[in-house]
């Protein structure tokens, strides 16, 4: 009885200031096919700092990430600017129709949500969002995430196991419905700014070709991810 | 167009309560249908919608779950067009206030209008339809919430395409029913999830077992609806 009178007088506290400090539950979604997120970063963080911004440069840690899956580096920014993060909460890969679900706690004026995963295989494509501002009614709200191109590396679809940043190539596809020997899609990268990612092209040539991906299996539309938030 | 209402058991006792002269004015309320109708306009260049499934319901119904595997119904519609079996689980459910199957194909850039009623104040919509060129994609609403919507308010969505994960998108003509091919096949052989759809590849961009072509191809969202609530 105790326990629960307790527990009680906490939610009542945590209530009684909804915009400030919050208790999340959050549940990320795969919609895509056959692309894996690798392991994914979400920050809560004032309405200033981002991981990302479209139509800007790439960080070097947003590079990491996104060409070779490494969140350390974005952690340790936002971590820096007084951000909440939750890392890896999939525990490594985000398969193709999975979901991970967790609870974060958010401090005083962390009121918005940025996200982050690379997709596997691309070159330097991810999933993402940047600055929601996080509703403070208590409830649960549905969003849908799109794939952005982190605009540092070339699309050249060529599985080499190039996951260091400028190192060009794919890192590998989990899910190994990928060919071998392409010659390479482009080797250039025309949009050097973080933009919408025009998806993986493909073909269905598995031992030639220009890429190494499968164009049946490979291509998404967007969203690719749904994210629940319910606020507690 | 085929309705069944059903009346939950609460609304019964509600309606009998208002027989024996108990009616204290909110039962007025509790007893009287709400109707939408439910314009579907085709926003594809050349997807065809096979007839829609078109679901009113309270919380606790979905017709299919993104990440989860289709049900058997959801992949009879998703493949051959056929609504009737999803209509008719839904006409099972006990959540469910009404249904509807649309007329026919919704050809691109036309639509048609649906009308739905039923008991109770706090309504969701559902529906699906197949996108008959494709393998397995479908459009689809998920419980949108219609509870706050007043008489003569109205409400847009825009509905996803999504792949209902039971048939490799070979793109096959002998698989694709707009290109009378097959329709249902029990067989599941692809990711059995339902996600977003890839999309069309068509045979100009390399896909070799593919009778589609760019005309074919479509990017989200496929559709608008208009849901209006006319009493």
């Amino acid at each position: 009885m105790n326990k629960t009178l307790s527990t009680l007088a906490i939610l009542a506290a945590l209530n009684a200031s909804p915009a400030l400090a919050q208790d999340l539950s959050v549940k990320i979604t795969n919609l895509t096919n056959a692309i894996y997120f690798t392991p994914v970063l979400v920050a809560a963080h004032d309405d200033s700092a981002h991981l990302f911004m479209e139509g800007a440069t790439a960080s070097s840690n947003l590079q990491a990430m996104a060409e070779g899956g490494d969140i350390s580096g974005l952690s340790t920014d936002i971590q820096a600017l007084a951000g909440n993060v939750i890392e890896n909460p999939a525990a490594g890969l985000l398969a193709p129709g999975d979901q991970t679900s967790f609870t974060m706690m958010t401090n005083d004026g962390n009121t918005h949500l940025s996200l982050t995963a690379m997709m596997l295989p691309t070159n330097d494509g991810f999933v993402g969002v940047d600055s929601l501002m996080l509703p403070t009614q208590a409830g649960t709200y549905t969003y849908y995430l799109n794939a952005y191109d982190a605009g540092t590396e070339a699309n050249n679809e060529v599985i080499n196991g190039g996951g260091a940043p400028g190192t060009l190539g794919i890192p590998v596809d989990p899910g190994a419905h990928s060919g071998t020997g392409a010659t390479g899609l482009t080797s250039t990268e025309a949009n050097t700014m973080i933009h919408i990612h025009r998806g993986n092209q493909g073909d269905s040539d598995t031992t030639g070709g220009s890429s190494d991906l499968n164009n049946s299996v490979h291509r998404w539309l967007n969203p690719v991810a749904q994210l629940i938030i319910t606020v507690n | 167009m085929k309705h069944s209402i059903k009346l939950s058991a609460a609304a019964l006792v509600v309606a009998s309560l208002a027989l024996q002269g108990c009616n204290d004015g909110d039962d007025d309320m509790a007893a009287t249908p709400q109707a939408f109708t439910v314009e579907i306009t085709n926003l594809t260049h050349h997807q065809p919608f096979a007839p829609t499934a078109v679901i009113l319901h309270e919380a606790g119904y979905h017709s299919y779950q993104l990440g989860s595997m289709a049900s058997d119904a959801l992949e009879q519609l998703a493949e051959s067009g056929d609504n009737s079996e999803l209509l008719s689980m839904a006409q099972a459910n006990e959540h469910v206030n009404d249904t509807a199957s649309g007329q026919g194909l919704i050809a691109p850039g036309n639509s048609e209008t649906i009308q739905m009623q039923g008991l109770g104040g706090d309504h969701r919509l559902s529906l699906s339809a197949m996108l008959v060129n494709s393998n397995d994609g479908f459009l689809g609403i998920d419980a949108a919430h219609l509870g706050e919507l007043g008489v003569n308010d109205s409400l847009v969505l825009y509905a996803q395409a999504f792949d209902a994960g039971t048939e490799m998108n070979d793109e096959d003509a002998a698989h694709v029913p707009g290109q009378s091919g097959e329709g249902y096949n029990s067989e599941r052989n692809d990711r059995d999830f339902i996600g977003v759809h890839p999309g069309v590849v068509g045979m100009e961009d390399g896909l070799t077992s593919s009778a589609l072509d760019q005309s074919h191809r479509f990017d989200n969202p496929v559709a608008k609806i208009v849901v209006r609530r006319t009493q």
